[in-house]
């Protein structure tokens, strides 16, 4: 088996994102031509300079046609992707496989999700017809991660009021970055007590450990990287994508216990093999982490290589990952506070990456770990649950390698 | 002509006190408890249960019953057979013939006398969920349960009580009766049918005695039950038979388990009973039916081992009177803000009919894996279509972990998921049920239980949950 990655062979040269929230006011088709006229401003080139589209989308449309409609798009490539919570990430690596390959000169990844119209609380995917004896139907997401809270606690000897702890601040740190973000779904600071104190959905974690449903779109705009300097003067560069489906063994296997993603696990040596980084701690500047719900978060930190097993809480803690910490998690908010508009929540977190890494991030949320030389960039996705879920990781950043 | 060669029964584990629905209404109630068959729970899956547990007691395969006769007042389905499903959670061979009676409380005594009479080994099926109006004696005297019954037919299996005598008297009177369309029964004036019941107990009683050449005096336990509580204590007084040969009729614990109840009475005796002691079992119901039965020295080795006292101590009274009405249809409950159950497929439910009704599993040749559900794909050694099928419903298991599910709709919240992991390997995640939230513990004990998860587009939705295994030691002793 082989990944050779695509390292600096293709930049984004433009990006857009709507604000992520409640849009009573707006449609899919609205969202998508915000977020695509944005992006195409932000390039500086028109609709029609752009060869070839990948739309990432949970369940707001089916195939191309819903881009192609709404902008009226005259006879191009639109290709429809779907892959749980990195459907946006999924459009982006594909997009950039196409330019990479030569097959287009540009290409745009856009991801967009309407989650608000359904009426419901958390999300609520159509399943095939089933035998009805099981799936996703009949436990919650937030049921499935709160699983991820007591097994730390076991393995690690975390009494759970310190688990309680640790996961209100990871929830407190993202609702502090997020007010300082006006694209964010909740743009307050909330009070640990508040958060601490939530009401109970399931297990140990409460509304607040629960990131936003809302709606909301985003879109990337990709040449090769020879190009990137004709349309941009600080292109981002595309160092490592990665991909894995897990085989859905930790459903099965005793062995499995419930305190670490194996895929995203995989998916981040993969990455870094792919980008060159050997010590991700260290190197990246940031990282846009897929923190659906607290106590993920918390465990991504060590399947991502970013602390060591079991330590991640301590780290956590000492605020090893604020927006002022050694390294930055979520600094525009992450799902928790930007909310999670499924198909866009990938690109959401180039995006960020996009303008933290390029020195374009608003003052109050700016990082210090650029302007100490820091280049590289980080953004994971993983949908399903602990035991069997898909993940993405890719590593970008603001300069070729040597 | 087989006798009795295994037996059970299962009664739920709620009973709801009777002092809560005075309490709540400020009028009816009284003393005591009935049982309650769960949210999730029908007079099939009760069926199941009960049948589970006496086909364990079976001596080999030999005996293995050929025909299902299931007896219910209070049928999960009409038109289609709802002894199927219960033939289809046992695993067993698709030759079987399973049938229901039902309708009428009348049907329990008719699906026993059936199966004796079978030439092949045959199980009868009893099982009932009494409804009545909140307020009403059917709500307050009734109560939920199931009993199984297997009669050896012309095999030579050990036979534990043999039916030594039968007669019935049938009559056409208005006494309790209900239309298919409506949930409640009605009732003529008591004292009505308890002059049209007397003669017709006094004949059949008469007869089946006769043909025993018993008198009333040899009779060493005595069952009465039916659907008129006032006839039966009125035989029950008159009948000749020693006032200590009385059954305790549970009308204090459980209720009157309506088709089900002969049954769940029978069963307590056989899990006491010495051996060659008489046993009259009267049944009234548009008519009287009676029994006798002799016990068979088999007795003492051949008897449930989850006996009906055990489970009548074990069971949870405190079943909440706004709790039980909820389940009964009786007080809609706010849902939670998420889509409506999805009601199974029926060609995926056909397909995995093995999975879904028997929970067989399945295990890798390659390499000893099992997995759940089957798969074809071995997950460790990935060895394909290497698969032997393999049975779980019996084998016990460990939470691994579990959540309480605040948000998942359900029909009772809040859904407690748990992942367990079975003795001998193989994990699966699934709902507990008949568990306080704040009992549950990783490393707890649990069994699999057959369940009627959600009723969604007028389709029962059956599947298997886990429950903790609750260990009660049976209070009293044998009798004489």
């Amino acid at each position: 088996m082989s990944s050779r990655g695509i390292r600096d062979r293709v930049a984004i040269i433009g990006m857009g994102c709507t604000r992520f929230g409640e849009h009573w006011d707006k449609s899919t088709d609205d969202l998508l031509i915000d977020a695509t006229s944005e992006a195409v401003a932000s390039a500086g080139v028109r609709l029609d300079d752009i060869d070839a589209f990948w739309l990432g989308t949970q369940g707001s449309g089916f195939s191309g046609l819903t881009l192609s409609r709404p902008l009226k798009l005259p006879y191009k490539p639109v290709t429809r992707v779907e892959n749980m919570c990195a459907t946006g990430s999924e459009a982006f690596r594909n997009a950039c496989y196409a330019v990479a390959a030569g097959a287009y000169d540009m290409a745009m990844a856009i991801g967009v999700e309407k989650l608000k119209d359904s009426g419901f609380s958390g999300l609520s995917g159509a399943t095939p017809p089933s035998d009805g004896t099981g799936g996703f139907g009949d436990i919650t997401p937030p049921a499935m991660f709160s699983l991820l809270a007591p097994a730390y606690c076991k393995k690690y000897h975390v009494e759970s009021e310190k688990m309680k702890e640790v996961l209100t601040r990871i929830a407190w740190k993202n609702h502090a970055n997020g007010a300082k973000n006006p694209r964010a779904q909740f743009r307050k600071a909330v009070a640990k007590e508040t958060i601490c104190n939530s009401p109970l959905v399931a297990g140990p974690l409460g509304i607040f450990d629960c990131s936003g449903v809302s709606d909301g779109s985003a879109a990337a705009i990709i040449v090769r990287a020879e190009d990137a300097h004709r349309y941009a003067q600080k292109p981002l560069y595309v160092k490592a994508l990665s991909f894995v489906a897990g085989p859905a063994s930790g459903l099965i296997d005793p062995d499995y216990d419930y305190t670490t993603f194996p895929e995203v696990a995989a998916a981040a040596r993969d990455a870094y093999t792919q980008a060159g980084v050997r010590n991700p701690r260290a190197e990246l500047a940031m990282a846009e982490v897929h923190d659906c719900f607290t106590p993920t978060e918390l465990v991504l930190m060590e399947d991502l290589g970013f602390s060591e097993r079991g330590a991640a809480w301590r780290e956590a803690l000492a605020g090893a990952f604020d927006l002022h910490g050694d390294l930055p998690v979520n600094p525009d908010g992450g799902l928790k506070a930007f909310g999670h508009p499924i198909g866009a929540s990938g690109l959401r977190m180039l995006f960020e990456c996009w303008l933290q890494l390029r020195g374009e991030a608003p003052a109050e949320r700016t990082i210090d770990t650029v302007a100490a030389g820091k280049k590289l960039g980080l953004t994971h996705n993983l949908g399903g649950g602990p035991g069997e879920c898909v993940s993405f990781v890719s590593v970008v950043g603001s300069e070729p390698s040597a | 002509m087989g006798g009795l060669i295994a037996y059970a029964a299962y009664i739920p584990y709620n009973r709801l006190k009777r002092g809560e629905i005075a309490a709540v209404l400020q009028a009816g109630g009284g003393r005591g408890t009935r049982s309650v068959a769960s949210y999730d729970e029908n007079t099939t899956s009760m069926g199941v249960e009960a049948a589970r547990m006496a086909l364990r007691g079976l001596p080999g395969a030999l005996s293995m019953p050929q025909r299902i006769y299931f007896a219910t007042a209070a049928p999960a389905y009409l038109d289609k057979t709802n002894a199927a499903t219960i033939q289809a959670a046992l695993d067993m061979s698709d030759a079987v013939l399973a049938v229901d009676m039902a309708g009428a409380v009348r049907s329990g005594v008719g699906a026993l006398l059936a199966a004796q009479d079978a030439a092949v080994p045959t199980m009868a099926v009893l099982s009932d969920v009494r409804f009545g109006l909140p307020g009403g004696a059917d709500e307050r005297d009734g109560g939920d349960g199931a009993a199984a019954f297997v009669f050896g037919g012309n095999t030579a299996a050990p036979v534990i009580a043999e039916v030594i005598a039968h007669a019935s008297t049938t009559a056409e009177f208005l006494d309790r009766w209900r239309l298919p369309s409506d949930p409640t029964s009605r009732v003529w004036e008591e004292r009505f049918g308890e002059h049209v019941y007397g003669p017709l107990a006094v004949a059949a009683f008469g007869s089946a005695l006769q043909q025993s050449g018993l008198t009333p005096e040899r009779v060493d336990h005595l069952i009465v039950t039916g659907v008129h509580a006032r006839a039966a204590r009125q035989f029950t007084a008159t009948c000749g038979v020693s006032a200590k040969a009385v059954a305790d009729d549970f009308s204090a614990t459980l209720g009157n388990t309506g088709t089900a109840h002969a049954g769940i009475m029978l069963a307590d005796l056989l899990d006491r009973a010495a051996p060659d002691r008489i046993i009259a079992m009267v049944v009234l119901a548009d008519g009287a039916s009676v029994l006798i039965l002799r016990t068979t020295k088999a007795v003492a080795e051949h008897r449930g081992n989850t006996p009906v006292a055990a489970q009548i101590v074990a069971g949870n009274d405190g079943l909440s009177y706004a709790t039980f009405l909820s389940w009964r249809g009786l007080l809609d409950r706010e849902p939670p803000r998420r889509p409506d159950p999805q009601p199974p497929s029926a060609p995926p439910a056909y397909r995995r009919e093995d999975w879904k009704f028997a929970f067989v599993a399945s295990r890798c040749e390659a390499c000893g894996t099992r997995h759940l559900p089957p798969d074809r794909v071995c997950v460790r050694c990935h060895a394909v279509d290497q698969m032997t099928r393999e049975r779980l419903a019996d084998v016990p298991a460990t939470i691994a972990t579990f959540t309480v599910d605040r948000l998942a709709y359900t029909p009772s919240p809040p859904l407690i998921a748990a992942v367990i992991d079975f003795d001998g390997g193989g994990r699966f995640r699934c709902q507990l049920t008949d568990v306080n939230p704040a009992e549950v513990a990783i490393g707890g004990r649990v069994e699999m239980t057959f369940r009627k998860v959600v009723t969604a587009d007028g389709i029962h939705n059956y599947f298997w949950k886990a429950r903790p295994i609750r260990q009660a030691a049976a209070p009293g002793g044998g009798l004489t």
